[in-house]
């Protein structure tokens, strides 16, 4: 299991690909993401890396946060998260993770805050019908309809599908395909929507519904490393 | 200039680093060649008609073009940075008072007609495509000369 990356939301656009049709994209931005501290089996109980990315003001940044980016020797992060690795996929503290991670044509699952609604009607949130527009319906057009039964039960169940907040909830869209990634400047294309603002952190993953192609880098695609090709010549190397 | 933009633009370079897009506006008739891909092969097609209305910007715009073909009115929207078009030309300019001539959907035979634009604009225009056709069609010849030349030269090669 490889790990992530903390990217963010820049916007949609569009691209036309070889057979000159066009794909609608969300293009994401990597800014600085780094390895900020690993948890392993022997002290945490389980393997994992843990990353950062953006830049935060230092005099934004809490004392103890200061802290653990100091004893990394990373600058201060807007935005940190966990991604479980397997233990031959550990990447070292310091490291920068650049686009190539990932490659174009596989499948990943990406993991954002959606947009918030604000309180909206059963209709918006659940995609109720309402009610009739004509035929002596007043006032209660885009009503919910009823909620239950009558004396017994007595009360309407739990989980009812009513009014409420929507959105700004962690939202996790699986199998986008990756049209293009651009290393230098940091920018991975993926096909279709992603949940979240433009601006707002989104993590992306391999797929898990889909293998990951034998061509992405492992560990991960690293600032400064050899890039994508040499690693898969030594995973062949490897293999043989 | 932000990233989105910045994508955008070099697309848009791409395609116009492979093909001129001309002026033109709804009202003009146009004629745009689409390539077509028939199992293995692929040709070109031309669709001709009249350009009834463009849209969006950028790399986003699109144009429509509107024709009647066996008496039933076809109409078709290109995307203006669309791969699969491989040029627009325009045929003739045509004077029109509005942005969308959606009204011509209504209309067939003799009111359907748009009135050639014989405005200074749309002559400029005009010789200024000529020009560009021009100057095209002289390099493209050019450039046969120059491989005939260098045919010759090589049989002569050969031939001693």
């Amino acid at each position: 299991m490889r790990s992530g990356v903390i990217a963010q939301k820049v916007g949609m656009t569009r691209v036309y690909n070889d057979a000159g049709e066009h794909v609608p994209v969300t293009v994401l931005q990597l800014k600085n993401c780094q390895v900020v501290a690993q948890r392993t089996e022997e002290k945490n109980g389980y393997t994992a890396v843990q990353l950062g990315a953006g830049l935060s003001k230092v005099k934004n940044t809490t004392k103890a946060m200061r802290g653990h980016f100091a004893s990394a020797s990373v600058e201060p992060k807007m935005k940190v998260a966990e991604f479980r690795v397997s233990a031959d996929n550990m990447i070292d503290v310091g490291a920068e993770i650049t686009a190539d991670h990932f490659v174009s044509g596989q499948l990943v699952d990406v993991t954002g805050t959606s947009i918030g609604k604000g309180f909206a009607g059963a209709m918006k949130r659940h995609n109720f019908g309402g009610l009739f527009a004509t035929h002596g319906v007043s006032i209660s057009h885009r009503a919910h309809g009823s909620t239950g039964q009558n004396q017994n039960p007595g009360k309407v169940f739990k989980n009812k599908k009513m009014a409420g907040h929507m959105g700004q909830t962690r939202v996790t869209t699986q199998n986008l395909e990756v049209v293009a990634t651009d290393e230098a400047r940091g920018v991975i294309m993926l096909k279709g929507a992603v949940p979240g603002s433009k601006g707002s952190w989104i993590l992306v993953r391999d797929a898990i519904k889909a293998p990951v192609p034998d061509s992405a880098p492992r560990p991960a695609g690293i600032k400064g490393s050899a890039g994508a090709a040499d690693n898969a010549e030594a995973s062949n190397e490897g293999a043989e | 200039m932000d990233l989105i933009r910045q994508i955008e633009a070099e697309q848009a370079e791409k395609i116009e680093a492979q093909r001129t897009i001309p002026q033109f506006s709804p009202g003009d008739t146009v004629r745009v060649l689409v390539r077509v891909k028939e199992g293995s092969r692929t040709r070109t097609q031309a669709f001709d008609g009249v350009c009834i209305a463009r849209a969006g910007r950028g790399l986003h715009e699109n144009f429509t073009v509107r024709k009647i073909s066996y008496g039933e009115g076809i109409e078709r929207v290109f995307p203006l940075y669309s791969p699969i078009i491989e040029g627009v030309e325009v045929l003739r300019r045509g004077k029109v008072r509005r942005a969308k001539l959606y009204y011509l959907r209504e209309r067939r035979g003799k009111s359907a007609r748009i009135v050639e634009d014989t405005r200074v604009r749309a002559r400029r225009l005009n010789d200024a495509d000529r020009k560009a056709a021009a100057d095209e069609r002289a390099r493209v010849q050019a450039e046969k000369d120059a491989a005939k030349q260098e045919a010759a030269k090589k049989e002569e090669g050969g031939a001693e």
